[in-house]
């Protein structure tokens, strides 16, 4: 009872890493807190995931087995979901801010009364003092997110429902194995007493699930474009560059609306959350919800023709300049000293 | 043929996309004076997809919900000046400070007051928050499924619809009975522009009281009474006063911070060639590249 709980989703027959993730930060506000961490696993052939799940530090894992729950659908999910936790009451319910998470997460806070807070860059533990009632919480889920329009940090707490509930964006949190040899229970659920009949009223047709196109969360390095490279003209120059350099390239989301680039390298609290070794951010001004998904990048050279961009406080270096005639340069430089 | 009565929940969001330099002030709190207010884009996305099924079926209705202030109506001329048949501002004090679920309490009972419905359509999420939680919300509350990242509305009948959902690495197509709930993603079809005939038609619609202020010779309920936006507030829905506004809402914003960046020592160069080939010749020493 009132232990931390992470909805693990299957994504073609395999465990996503924002589930792993989920489970490393569980991991270590369970032990914080004090109490279980528990998961939860629904889907068809689900024999042998134990042996994954268990070494992140899992204590309690709750199978939900049936081929009709499979893949993800949002009301038997829901259901299932709801009703195992009016049962568990988790303290904390964590999630991953995905297709499945951000379509599951809402639907079972707000079937539960409780607080849901969206794409969470850190969560914590701590208290909270209402001064006008004098009354102290103790050790709530702090959950922190940049707000409106990424000027600042809020941190959101959900005082008196339970569970206080978060998702995460994938590779925001960090993947760590808790104890190769930790073992814990799997408890299997009867789907047929926590999803009723007529929760299986809507059909999916037909499934395309495409390879992703880019690597860029285990890129070395990543050349990231913002507005201020102008066009997807433009854009060539850092694939030229990050071809040269064995890297992939990212975006801002201000080049991704733009149209200069594709959906799926846009970096930041809406995007993905990357850690290269050289992160070279080209045109881009910083707003706090890209700065949030790249400010652990080992070296940041920031290449803008403002010398008071946001980007260029975080970076180590920084070159006044124009990305159209810095990136030549870049290109040439190297060429001729790794010849 | 059927015709279908479509309800498009819309917010009036401030442009975040287009933050100036004048966004923020001295002391670091938002100046929403200078955000211009729009019609959130994902909700334009929204108002598409049900244009289209008007189109195909011309008979059917479309009004469009949204809370907010006052200001808000503006929002609902955009959607009269496309195509949209009627709008409802459900606009109070009672509602300041609502959290997603305290907002989607207050949607759900006034759809509950509208009724009739055979289709709830709006947008993913809205760039204020990208929380993408209202619509799910919603749709939890009135106890029909949801259809979330709709791209296209690929089929009708009288029971079911057929969508085509954008999922992160894939598509898919679902089927799902009527009444539903549909949530739209920015990769569906761009919002039409503006008739230039409701334009004229629509361009002096308002809230009632606006109207009065405004204009001398109103009557009510008089020729021009489809110029008056509906105007609702907490007493013309049926709902829980716990329920709504900061009371209602589980979530609290405990802090807010500026955010502060470790300016690290930042090695400031020209885009001089020797600085640029200097910089290569130390990132290839050091390992980082090469």
């Amino acid at each position: 009872m009132n232990n931390i709980c992470v909805y693990c989703e299957l994504e073609e027959g395999k465990i996503s890493d924002v589930s792993f993730e989920l489970l490393s930060k569980g991991r270590s506000l369970a032990t914080q807190l004090k109490c279980q961490l528990e998961a939860l696993l629904i889907g068809h052939n689900l024999e042998g995931f134990e042996k994954e799940i268990f070494p992140y530090g899992v204590d309690v894992l709750y199978t939900a087995d049936d081929a009709r729950l499979s893949p993800y659908s949002t009301l038997p999910h829901t259901e299932l979901t709801v009703n195992l936790f009016k049962e568990t009451k988790p303290q904390i319910a964590l999630m991953g801010a995905t297709s499945i998470g951000r379509d599951l997460g809402p639907r079972v806070s707000s079937a539960l009364g409780s607080g849901l807070t969206a794409d969470c860059t850190e969560l914590e533990i701590g208290d909270h003092e209402e001064k006008k009632e004098k009354k102290v919480y103790k050790d709530l889920l702090l959950q922190i997110r940049p707000a409106f329009g990424g000027n600042i940090i809020a941190t959101i707490i959900n005082p008196d429902c339970r569970p206080q509930m978060a998702t995460v964006r994938e590779g925001v949190m960090k993947k760590n194995i808790f104890n190769p040899n930790h073992k814990g229970k799997v408890v299997k659920l009867d789907v047929k007493k926590y999803v009723p009949e007529e929760c299986f009223i809507v059909k999916i047709l037909e499934r395309h699930i495409e390879k992703q196109k880019s690597n860029i969360k285990n890129a070395p390095v990543i050349v990231a474009g913002g507005f201020g490279v102008g066009s997807a003209e433009n854009f060539k120059l850092l694939h030229n560059l990050a071809a040269m350099l064995g890297g992939e390239v990212g975006a801002s989301r201000a080049a991704v609306d733009a149209g200069y680039v594709e959906h799926d390298r846009q970096i930041g609290q809406t995007g993905i959350t990357v850690r290269p070794k050289l992160y070279i951010a080209c045109g881009i001004s910083g707003q706090i919800q890209h700065l949030a998904g790249m400010q652990e990048s080992s070296l940041i050279i920031s290449i803008n023709s403002d010398p008071n961009a946001p980007i260029n406080k975080i970076a180590n270096y920084v070159i006044a300049g124009k990305v159209e005639t810095v990136i030549p340069k870049m290109i040439r430089y190297y060429k001729e000293n790794t010849k | 043929m059927k015709n279908y009565k479509i309800i498009v929940l819309a917010k009036q969001v401030p442009d975040t996309r287009n933050v100036g330099k004048d966004a923020m002030k001295a002391d670091g709190t938002v100046n929403r004076a200078a955000l211009p207010a729009i019609f959130n884009p994902e909700d334009l996305h929204a108002l598409e997809q049900a244009l289209c099924i008007k189109d195909k079926f011309p008979g059917s209705t479309i009004t469009i919900l949204t809370m907010g202030p006052i200001r808000a109506a503006e929002i609902l001329r955009e959607g009269f000046y496309r195509g949209a048949d009627d709008g409802i501002l459900l606009t109070d004090r009672a509602f300041a400070g609502s959290d997603t679920l305290a907002t989607s309490y207050a949607l759900a009972c006034t759809i509950k007051k509208i009724k009739d419905y055979d289709m709830i359509i709006c947008g993913r999420q809205a760039i204020d928050g990208d929380t993408a939680q209202v619509g799910p919300q919603v749709a939890e509350k009135l106890g029909i499924p949801q259809v979330t990242y709709c791209e296209e509305i690929l089929k009708v009948t009288d029971k079911n619809i057929q969508i085509k959902r954008r999922l992160e690495r894939g598509v898919e197509v679902v089927e799902c009975p009527l009444p539903l709930l549909i949530t739209v993603n920015s990769s569906a079809p761009a919002c039409r522009p503006r008739n230039a005939k409701r334009l004229m038609k629509y361009k002096h619609s308002n809230t009632l009281s606006k109207r009065q202020e405004n204009d001398n010779d109103y009557v009510e309920g008089g020729l021009d009474s489809y110029l008056t936006i509906k105007e609702w507030s907490v007493n013309d829905i049926v709902c829980d006063a716990k329920q709504l506004g900061l009371a209602g809402s589980p979530t609290k914003v405990k802090k807010v911070d500026n955010i502060v960046f470790q300016s690290k020592e930042s090695k400031r160069i020209e885009d001089m060639d020797e600085d640029i080939s200097g910089l290569m010749k130390e990132l290839i020493a050091s390992h980082i590249v090469g």
